[in-house]
């Protein structure tokens, strides 16, 4: 769960979504749940010239399993926290 | 705080917000700062370079060319299952 909450906190942020059929995605994060299943609202393709029927979409749904990775910006997140959290949780 | 090792996942707790050195499915590396990780293997990772290897063949000589193209992010989330190994980065960096 501390994933999930980590994301929670970054629900109204925009992020850049890699999934691992190479497909870049940016948007605003809209919501999150358990499983990491992502909804982004104003989804930018960040490569519209290889996949323009990608362009037309303003709002996805992604299933967490294809997420590659999620970038985030660094002033969004509290690291101390973040490391306090993983620290408690982690392997147990 | 537990500094106890249990188990592999203990190891990787000593390593949080050391570098570390990920191996990742499709030929990807990343060296980054370790801030969260779960027991997937999920993680955040701070000031990451990620070098991605590719392999091409010379059409002429038939030789294998290795490229590699590397990227930085200022903070990655990465999901566990792409990830193969967790150490701390290899000495020669």
């Amino acid at each position: 769960m501390l994933f999930y909450s980590f994301f929670k906190t970054l629900v109204g942020k925009e992020i850049a979504v890699e999934l691992k059929n190479d497909i870049a995605l940016e948007g605003k994060l809209h919501s999150i749940d358990q499983y990491l299943n992502i909804k982004l609202l104003d989804t930018k393709v960040s490569d519209p010239e290889r996949y323009p029927q990608l362009v037309a979409m303003t709002s996805v749904f992604i299933r967490g399993s294809v997420v590659r990775y999620v970038v985030i910006a660094k002033d969004d997140v509290d690291v101390d926290l973040l490391q306090d959290a993983a620290r408690k949780t982690a392997a147990s | 705080m537990t500094t106890e090792c249990r188990e592999p996942l203990d190891l990787i707790r000593l390593s949080i917000d050391e570098r570390i050195y990920v191996k990742c499915k499709g030929d990807r590396e990343l060296r980054g700062k370790l801030h969260a990780y779960d027991q997937h293997l999920n993680m955040v990772l701070a000031d990451v370079e990620e070098t991605v290897t590719k392999q091409d063949t010379d059409e002429e000589t038939q030789e294998a060319i290795i490229r590699t193209a590397k990227r930085s992010h200022e903070m990655l989330f990465v999901r566990g299952d792409v990830v193969i190994l967790v150490s701390p980065p290899l000495r020669t960096t």
